[in-house]
This record gives structure tokens, C-alpha cells and sequence, in this order.
């Protein structure tokens, strides 16, 4: 499970003082230099969110999130969120050490979101699509009942009003505290992309960091054009579990965006600010007026 | 009943049976007649059998499924099906021993049956993985789906796996999108589909093969987002917290039955398949040979619709 590799990763960074890899633009906010986690030069915060939140030194790509996304990727004031108000009925009244409900109400205090991803219609470079954007700090951006009636929901709309499709994921897997509800979002998911594909609509997944577990197994890796984000990290089951199952070192490079490249898993990898003429030349190759 | 090897919440019957060993022996040897204790001791070991079994916690049903004894895919295939041929490969250059797939009759009707194979002893299991497909078993799977829709013969599966194989090869050959593109052409077949989860039913690997107009599940079977081992490790920092695990998980039949995640539930002899497998094969050949019968009725629109009308409406949502 991806998510297990997530939640343990986590537990790690909060006793080590040198972190891999968990900017969120949350917690960047009012800083005046931000330190980049690769090369270690120390930015002027400004600098860095007006580079897309890429190092200006050695090209790394900061996590960013769900609306930090959109504004980057859809054109100015033309996104319409639809079914913000979906949430979870915890089918299960979960509890682990913790509720699920006082999990969700943690959640909602760091991202304002009622869930792990935002849906709307929007215009890519002046192309009209429906887009669906993860949100990985909303409980490690996984997948239960809301994620997949969401995206359900919007790909029913995108065939309706006839339009393309374009999935940002960012997801340690299926929400576990859902049960069999989560994993049954996967079918779910398949399902509703086995119409678009019926539909003939273009269906573009963009794997962005990291991406496991659930959201991999389905609709993250069914689009008709699968797109790694520079420096993503990707893949079904996480390091951890693999190297206690195998018993071996994995290769540095393990489950990065190259590395699925290399093995012919993505069809392309693209930088952040190549991402929205990306997008909207693949649609415009796509369809037939154009 | 001797040889099955007993599980760790089943030791107070073995020793009761011990016990009845043990008075028929001293009764025998002595010449003094104990025929009363005997039977009252035999009825109190079958009444504290029947509340045991019918009162079983989670984790114990899933030490059930586990059985080393339950019966596998293999014995199913020989036992409820005649003209079996196994056929081999993804076509791709490898063969997944962990997903074995084929064509038989059930009850005279030919099917494709694809099911995931688990061993009985070690050399068995290194063969067959311990049941955990590659993305290759998924893709030999694909290929006889579309061979049954091609023929349109129906499809029946059974699954027993703790998951698909977390392997660094597995990553390389992408078990996600074998998996995603499972659940994507089952969404599409046009020929019935009908998956009974034997054993274990565990996370997407399961579903791999699981998308379905009926699902079934044994009694003692389990189906699960993640093993309840891996949620307790997370969750509960400790996989020994399994058993807090699985009772929070709600992977049992019976819960899943309810919320409609199944469509219904093949009895087991009491204690698990293992103790009477003939009793299993026919609960579970009669409840396919049902549910044949029934989607036989339906045409190839409807059948797709009806499978995906119900996938679309599961979930647990406000508002």
C-alpha cells in the first residue's frame, strides 16, 4: 500500500529535523525564503511561487497543492467548482486510535476542503474541460466514497456537455478508514472512465507527487494519455512494504517519474510549466475541428 | 478431524475431545461403564462448538480463510466443474501461476473460470506465489475475458489472495495499471460475470478480478480494503493489532451482504470449509449454477448496465 509507505515517511520526517520532500504551500505561507529540499539554497519565497514553486536553482519541484494547482494550471477566473458541499458519512464509524470523524474535522482545519479533491469545468489554455485536482494534504489525499462520486460525477458531466477530461492525482491510496466503501471507489471509477472511454472523449491523467495504492490501480493510470510530473513519485505499493517483501535495496531511482518512463508507464514526463500547453495541445490534437 | 491442524481459538474443543478420547479409553481398558459421562461430555462439546462457531470475532474468521487446509481454486475447478482445460499465458511472454484460468462446464453450461491459486504446502506455494499475482496474472486474466466475451461464454471467478505482489518487478511491468485495466474491461464485458471471494479477498488485487453482476462470498471469507495486519501497522503503529483492525475494518460477509458490497452469502460446514470441503464444493456450485441461470436472462445492454448501475451507487455519502 502506497499509503502505508506515506503515514510512515511522516511519522519519520516529524522526528528528523532534515525533511524530504513535504513542502506544502500551507506552511510556506508568510515565510520570506523558502529552503529547497534538493540542492539546499535558501530562496526568497517570493521567487520560488513565482516560479511555479520550482527551485530557481536546480529545478526541484515543491509540492503544491490542490488550489495552488488550479491556479497555476486553469486560465484566470474560469474554473467553476462543482459538488464541493459532497462529504463522507463515515459507513463504518471508524476508529482507530483516533475518529475518523475527528480525522476528517483535522483535515478540513489544514485545507478548507470536505475532502481529498476539488472538481470543476474550467479552460486550459482557452480549451474547455472538466478537471479534478487531489488534494494530498486532505489525509494523504486518499481515495473514499467523495473522491470517487466526485470524479463519477464529473466525468457524467464531461459527456453530457462532450468535453475532455484532465485528472491531477495525488494520493497515498484508498482511505482505509472507509473500509470496503474505498476500495469499491476503485470499481467505481473504472467504471465511470469505461463510459468516457464509450464516449470517445480524450482522458488525461496527470500523475503528480507522489501518486499509490488505490489511485494507481484505477482511474490514475487509465487515462488515454498518462503524464508524470517532473519529480513525482509513483507507483501500486510503497518502498517500504517492497523491501520487507523482496528484501532487497531498491534502486535509488525506484519509483520515480523517470524511472516508470524508462519502463514504459507514463507516456511523458513534463516539467510544471510546460503542464498547461501540454494539456491543451493534447486536446486540441485530439479533436477533430481543430 | 484429527489431522486438520487446529487453529488457536479452537484448542478448548480439541481438548474437550481429548477428554472424550480419554474417558472412552480408561471405559474400555477398566470395564467400568461411562457411557453417561461420555455422552454428556460429547453434548457439551457440541453445543460449546456450535456458540463458538457461530460467534466468531473478525480475526478469527480470517485465521479461517487462512486455513493451510481450505480448499484452493485447483480443488474447486475438480470438484464442481467436468471438462476442465486449463489454458496457459499472457501471450506476453510469461506464464502467472498465481491466477490460473481456463474453460470447463458447470452443470453442462461452458464458462471460463479464472481464480487465484494459493498451495497447500511450501513447495506449492513458491509455485503458485502464495496466491499474490504479477501484473502478468491480471493480464492473462484480460485475455480470457475477452476470449469468453468473444464466445460468449460466461465468466466465473474465484479469488483467495492476501493482494496483489508488492515486488520491484511488479512496479516495472505497472501492477497498478493491470489492475485499473481489469476493472476498467470487466466495467465493459458484455457476457455475465459472476466472482466468489473463497478465502482471502484482500485490497485491489482481489478486485482485479472481482468486478462482477454478482459477487458472493463464502461464509468465513473476508473482503478488505488492506490486510488488517497492514491497517493495525499503520493505524495502530503495531500489526498485532490486527484483530482491533479487522473488527473496525467490518470485512465480513455478513456486514457486506447488508451495505449490498455482495450479493450474497455460500453457508460453510460448521468450523470452515476445510472441515467438510464436498459440503462447500456443493453450497457453492449450486449458488453459481443460480446465478448462471439468472443472468442468462439478461441481455448483453443489460448486463452491462445492470454492473455498472451497481458500482455507481456504492459509497457512503452526505449530501
Amino acid at each position: 500500500m502506497g499509503i502505508k509507505e506515506w503515514l510512515h515517511k511522516k511519522r519519520e520526517q516529524k522526528n528528523s529535523s532534515r525533511t524530504i520532500n513535504t513542502a506544502v504551500i500551507d506552511d510556506e505561507v508568510g515565510k520570506l525564503w523558502t529552503k529547497c529540499f534538493n540542492c539546499g539554497a535558501n530562496l526568497p519565497a517570493k521567487e520560488v511561487e513565482e516560479n511555479l514553486h520550482v527551485c530557481t536553482k536546480c529545478g526541484y519541484h515543491f509540492r503544491i497543492n490542490a488550489k495552488e494547482r488550479i491556479a497555476q494550471v486553469v486560465d484566470l477566473a474560469t474554473f467553476e467548482e462543482i459538488n464541493a458541499d459532497v462529504v463522507s458519512a463515515d459507513p463504518l464509524q471508524f476508529k482507530d486510535l483516533k475518529t475518523y470523524k475527528s480525522r476528517q474535522k483535522d483535515a478540513f482545519e489544514k485545507t478548507k476542503l470536505n475532502d481529498s479533491i476539488i472538481t470543476g469545468i474550467g479552460k486550459i489554455n482557452g480549451e474547455k474541460m472538466a478537471i479534478a485536482v487531489m488534494e494530498f494534504a486532505y489525509m494523504g489525499g486518499s481515495m473514499g466514497s467523495v473522491v470517487g462520486e466526485k470524479i463519477t460525477r464529473l466525468i457524467e458531466i464531461a459527456i453530457e456537455k462532450k468535453l475532455p477530461v484532465v485528472i491531477f492525482t495525488s494520493s497515498g491510496g484508498a482511505r482505509m478508514q472507509e473500509g470496503i466503501f474505498s476500495l469499491m471507489q476503485m470499481a467505481k471509477t473504472s467504471c465511470a472512465v469505461a463510459k468516457l472511454n464509450k464516449a470517445k472523449l480524450l482522458y488525461i491523467t496527470v500523475l503528480t507527487e507522489p501518486t499509490f495504492g488505490g489511485v494507481t490501480a484505477s482511474f490514475g493510470t487509465l487515462g488515454d494519455i498518462i503524464i508524470a510530473e517532473q519529480g513525482a513519485r509513483m507507483g501500486f505499493a510503497g518502498r517500504r512494504v517492497i523491501e520487507q517483501t523482496i528484501r532487497q535495496k531498491l534502486p535509488a531511482d525506484f519509483q520515480t517519474a523517470q524511472y516508470f518512463l524508462k519502463h514504459g508507464q507514463v507516456d511523458m514526463i513534463c516539467s510544471r510549466d510546460e503542464l498547461k500547453e501540454v494539456i491543451a495541445n493534447l486536446v486540441r490534437l485530439h479533436s477533430k475541428n481543430k | 478431524m484429527s489431522k486438520i491442524t487446529q487453529l488457536p481459538f479452537e484448542k478448548p474443543i480439541y481438548d474437550i475431545e481429548d477428554k472424550i478420547e480419554e474417558l472412552k479409553m480408561l471405559s474400555n481398558e477398566s470395564g467400568i461403564d461411562l457411557t453417561s459421562q461420555i455422552e454428556t461430555l460429547t453434548k457439551q462439546a457440541e453445543e460449546f462448538k456450535k456458540n463458538l462457531y457461530n460467534n466468531l470475532k473478525p480475526y478469527e474468521r480470517i485465521q479461517i480463510a487462512r486455513h493451510a487446509m481450505r480448499p484452493t481454486f485447483l480443488d474447486y475447478v475438480k470438484n464442481i466443474t467436468t471438462d476442465w482445460l486449463e489454458l496457459h499465458g499472457d501471450r506476453a511472454g510469461t506464464d502467472d501461476r498465481s491466477i490460473i484460468g481456463g474453460i470447463a462446464r458447470i452443470d453442462n453450461q461452458p464458462v471460463v473460470l479464472i481464480g487465484t491459486q494459493k498451495g497447500k504446502t511450501t513447495k506449492e506455494n513458491l509455485e503458485y506465489n502464495f496466491g499474490m499475482p504479477h501484473p502478468e496474472g491480471y493480464r492473462k486474466a484480460l485475455r480470457l475475458f475477452k476470449h469468453a466475451e468473444r464466445f460468449d461464454l460466461p465468466i466465473v471467478t474465484i479469488i483467495d489472495t492476501p493482494g496483489a505482489y508488492p515486488g520491484m518487478k511488479a512496479e516495472e511491468t505497472g501492477q497498478g495499471v493491470a489492475i485499473a485495466e481489469n476493472l476498467l474491461e470487466m466495467a465493459k464485458l458484455k457476457v455475465p460475470i459472476i466472482a466468489v471471494i473463497t478465502g482471502e479477498g484482500c485490497s485491489g488485487g482481489a478486485l482485479g478480478l472481482a468486478v462482477a453482476n454478482k459477487v458472493y462470498m463464502l461464509e468465513n471469507a473476508y473482503y478488505t480494503v488492506i490486510t488488517p495486519e497492514g491497517c493495525a501497522s499503520i493505524l495502530w503503529n503495531d500489526a498485532a493489532y490486527a484483530d482491533k483492525a479487522a473488527e473496525a475494518l467490518r470485512i465480513t460477509a455478513d456486514f457486506l451482504l447488508e451495505q449490498n458490497i455482495i450479493d450474497g452469502i455460500i453457508k460453510e460446514p460448521l468450523g470452515g470449509a476445510h472441515y467438510d470441503p464436498e459440503l462447500t464444493f456443493v453450497n457453492l456450485k449450486n449458488v453459481v449454477v443460480k446465478a448462471l441461470s439468472e443472468l442468462s436472462q439478461l441481455n448483453e445492454q443489460q448486463l452491462i448496465e445492470t454492473r455498472y448501475d451497481k458500482y455507481r451507487a456504492m459509497g457512503a455519502l452526505n449530501g
